[in-house]
């Protein structure tokens, strides 16, 4: 008995090793290769230098505007999810799916454009010039939400969905009033998925770096443009490596904090309904829901229109019969082919992001009894989390200084796009999907084992019917993460074979009306192809859910 | 029955591997090696663009296949050549401006060459010799200048400025909107016009003033052209923006024959953009073949259609319209390269403080 739980240790040891394998070479290597190089003078390591860019005051200022820009951005963001997320995930009416597919465009649009439609709306002579928010914080607070209002609706709703429904039926039986069913039951059950979604926004909005530079006017930084501005502007690369630390002290505080307050959650029910209808009490939170979806819209209605009018207002679709073509030679290929880029991309990034991200999910959702078991789970769970809160510049530096060498002669090859999209994506598919694992009753897993099954088959009749649906947002997350990465992509991808965001932003940035034009219409290409496969997801989940 | 979910799901993760393998297939199969002779890798930003014509008939006359990699804008390309100078990302480069030449000459990135034929004139913008001009040879040039909607101020009865003191008039006020001098490369020529045209010391106060009546200062050329220029795509609010002497033939109307806004030659700042070898490069041969072809007439006369940029070929014919409505500045300003180099980090910081509010 002793021997096979050994043996099960060092099984468990092994697959643990996989994914640490793939981020140390693919992560941590690469970002200590262009940090390590702020750190040495000289041949000698010299971090005095460092230290001393760590106590300028305008790294004090750059660092407290991202905090408290994260912060509030984090903060609206779970205001406006949370209800979307209960209004599209337990409740049922006509257009759910469509709705659902809808919230998640906004994730993948490339923020050049985004900063474009955005600007325009809030330009004096915007639909929303008269609140008069141009150039200032509000704008980027209210872009920021406007891309992580999905990252709550998606993570939480799919976990909120599984959430096994008779305790609050049972609850409410007791004569508990909705908010206090809320706030006794569901709440609480919910913690662990709001805290993991609220964790991954605050790292997104940390790490913002188009928007803030597009719609701050350049009057305000986060760490994240200051890395930039010192990497490729400045050739700093003391003052980058200290803001690379900062950092990651900033993420490794959150996590620690996030682990702390850490508590169990619910019980997921694997056969938990598909949603009921609404009913009259739920009007103040369709109200705000439809309130939040329209403010969703509106940008992406700037888009539409902009990529569909010329340079005199006029409507044409000439943008749009401009995609097939390469732009008199600016692009290498065309919009369209290199949508099929992208989607092949996207399909390699997702297996492999899946892949890591199931067994990462896995191993952190395990409850050791000691608790050296419980802190090492805990550090494995966490250092998976840290390429969202690593600025996208420095591992893209990362990879063109260290990778570049045998048997890593990785530089120029088609398999680096898809393997960083997944390191990206990797936190996303860890945090929908650990607590749903997490929640599964640890006896369901005892009795089978019990009744005689192999932990492979345990997992696949325990584990996995409760994590199905989590399992394929976490697919369709993934999916959507590669289809809208730029920063890293940029400094990896073929030239050949370039994605449907590297694309528009070259569209973008090169001069001509039409030019500004088809970026418009790619964008809304990505746009469309984004729904589209987040609706084929949707039908996916309800096939799923009947089979079971 | 818990038998049942393992099928789908054991046909879900066999789907899953097989178009992994398939993608997997399909995303290596277009691989190429990089060392092969026969290939010209050429690094540049990514406002590269050429008719495909153009290259193929090198390819043809020299036997090279010629790699295209685009990358960023001048400066973050200049810095990633330093980075990767042990292993350097191709064979060629094109595109370093004056602005950061002498950071990339003095990293050692480049080797010298000297081109066989240089067209006539092209010795006018060459850097001199101690910031690297045996290293880097001009290639075209362009003029970064004001620009105004002439429509707009023809519509509200109004004089367009002329000169860069104009532009702190309180007739201009909350007019004027210009790409920011840390993010963006026209930005950074406008602040140079203005370090060259009211001093080390005096351009400081010049900010000032233009603060104070209202200059918006967006973060890229996109964003200030498309979005806040009245004369732009985006139909703006500002109708004097910072842009290229270039960009007045973009504006002529469908069916019309003159553009709707006009470059002032008083402000321009002179951007030179060469090509160079890398050091390190693995087909020098052919690097130094393709900065051959580029000052040839053919490369040359594609210039500003395909990068909006005028040729140093100064027998190249101009499209007929840049001909007419595509005027470069008589006597722009200039800052020498190596004062760029040694002052660059200190202005940019003194500016954004000047900037920020």
């Amino acid at each position: 008995m002793r021997r096979r739980r050994r043996g099960g240790r060092a099984g468990v040891l092994a697959l643990a090793a996989i994914p640490l394998i793939v981020l140390v070479v693919f992560f941590v290597y690469p970002v200590l290769g262009i940090v390590g190089q702020g750190f040495v003078s000289d041949g000698r390591f010299a971090p005095g230098a460092v230290l001393e860019v760590l106590g300028r005051p305008r790294t004090g200022r750059v660092l407290w505007f991202t905090l408290w820009s994260a912060g509030l951005a984090t903060l609206v963001t779970l205001l406006a999810g949370l209800p979307l997320a209960f209004v599209l995930h337990r409740l049922s009416f006509p257009g759910r799916g469509l709705l659902r597919a809808l919230v998640v465009v906004p994730f993948v649009l490339p923020t050049v454009v985004v900063g474009v439609a955005f600007g325009q709306l809030v330009a004096p002579s915007g639909w929303l010039g008269g609140l008069h928010v141009e150039g200032t914080a509000v704008a980027i607070v209210a872009a920021l939400v406007f891309f992580n209002v999905s990252v709550v609706v998606r993570t939480v709703g799919s976990f909120w969905e599984s959430l096994d429904p008779r305790r609050e039926q049972a609850a409410a039986a007791l004569g508990a009033s909705p908010m206090q069913v809320f706030r006794t039951v569901t709440l609480p059950a919910l913690l662990p998925a709001v805290v993991g979604a609220a964790t991954v926004v605050f790292l997104f909005c940390s790490t913002a770096f188009g928007i803030v530079l597009t719609l701050g006017g350049l009057r305000y930084a986060n760490v994240e443009t200051e890395i930039w501005l010192l990497t490729t502007q400045e050739l700093d690369l003391v003052g980058a490596a200290a803001l690379s630390v900062l950092q990651l002290v900033v993420i490794v505080g959150l996590l620690v904090l996030t682990h702390v307050t850490r508590k169990d959650a619910g019980h997921v029910d694997r056969a938990a309904g598909t949603g009921r209808r609404p009913r009259r009490g739920d009007a103040w939170l369709l109200g705000w829901s439809a309130l939040v979806l329209a403010a969703l819209v509106l940008p992406m209605l700037a888009l539409l229109t902009r990529s569909l009018t010329d340079q005199d207002g006029r409507w044409t679709v000439a943008n749009y019969r401009a995609l097939a073509g390469t732009a008199g030679g600016t692009l290498p290929v065309s919009a369209l082919t290199a949508l099929a880029n992208s989607l092949e991309i996207a399909l390699v990034a997702t297996c492999f992001a899946l892949a890591l991200g199931v067994i990462v999910a896995g191993l952190a959702s395990r409850r050791p009894a000691r608790a050296t078991g419980r802190r090492a789970i805990a550090v494995f769970d966490g250092v998976f989390m840290l390429p969202l809160g690593v600025s996208a510049v420095t591992l893209g530096f990362g990879y063109l200084v260290t990778l570049d060498q045998p048997p890593l002669d990785l530089r120029s090859s088609p398999w680096l796009v898809p393997i960083a999209q997944a390191m990206v994506a990797l936190p996303l598919v860890v945090r929908t999907v650990a607590p749903v694992l997490r929640a599964v009753d640890d006896r369901q897993r005892q009795a089978a084992a019990s009744l005689g099954a192999g932990p492979l088959r345990v997992l696949l009749s325990v584990d996995l019917p409760a994590a199905w649906r989590a399992l394929l947002a976490a697919a369709g997350f993934a999916f959507a993460v590669s289809l809208g990465e730029f920063g890293a992509t940029s400094f990896v991808v073929r030239d050949e074979t370039p994605t449907l965001p590297i694309v528009i932003y070259r569209l973008v940035s090169h001069p001509g009306a039409l030019n500004a034009g088809t970026a418009m219409a790619a964008s809304v290409l990505l746009a469309a192809t984004t729904a589209l496969v987040m609706l084929a997801v949707e039908r996916l989940r309800v096939g799923a859910v009947g089979a079971f | 029955m818990p038998g049942i979910p393992s099928r789908p799901v054991a046909a879900a993760l066999a789907a899953a591997l097989t178009t992994t393998a398939l993608a997997g297939c399909a995303l290596s199969s277009s691989g190429q090696p990089d060392d092969d002779p026969k290939t010209v890798v050429v690094v540049t930003h990514d406002s590269w663009a050429m008719d495909k014509k153009v290259i193929a008939d090198f390819e043809k006359k020299s036997g090279y296949t010629v790699k295209v990699r685009p990358t960023a804008d001048a400066g973050e390309l200049t810095n990633k050549l330093v980075l990767t100078k042990d292993n350097p990302l191709g064979d060629v480069v094109y595109g370093i401006d004056n602005t950061f030449a002498s950071r990339a000459v003095a990293s050692g990135v480049l080797q010298d060459n000297t081109p066989r034929n240089r067209p006539a004139g092209a010795a006018s913008y060459d850097l001199s010799q101690e910031s690297g001009a045996a290293q880097l040879t001009p290639v075209d040039y362009g003029d970064v200048c004001v620009n105004v909607d002439d429509v707009w101020f023809h519509k509200h009865g109004k004089t367009p400025p002329t000169t860069l003191d104009d532009l702190t008039k309180p007739a201009y006020r909350d007019l004027f909107v210009v790409p920011g001098a840390t993010t963006s490369s026209p930005g950074l020529a406008f602040l140079l016009t203005t370090v060259a045209a009211k001093g080390e010391d005096g351009w400081q106060d010049y900010w000032r003033k233009l603060v104070a009546n209202g200059v918006k200062v967006d973060a890229s050329w996109t964003n200030a052209y498309e979005v806040d220029f009245t004369g732009g795509g985006g139909k703006g609010d500002r109708p004097i923006v910072l842009s290229y002497a270039s960009s007045p033939p973009f504006t002529i109307p469908e069916g019309k024959t003159r553009p709707t806004t006009s470059a002032l030659l008083d402000t321009c700042f002179r951007q030179v953009e060469y090509a160079g070898v890398l050091s390190g490069a693995h087909n020098t041969k052919g690097a130094r073949a393709f900065i051959d072809f580029m000052l040839g007439t053919e490369f040359q006369e594609q210039l500003p259609d395909q990068m909006y940029v005028f040729p140093v070929d100064k027998a190249a014919t101009l499209p007929p319209v840049w001909a007419r409505y595509a005027k470069v500045a008589s006597d722009p300003w200039s800052v020498p390269a190596e004062d760029i180099t040694a002052h660059r980090t200190g202005w940019l910081r003194q500016w954004r403080d000047l900037t920020s509010r």
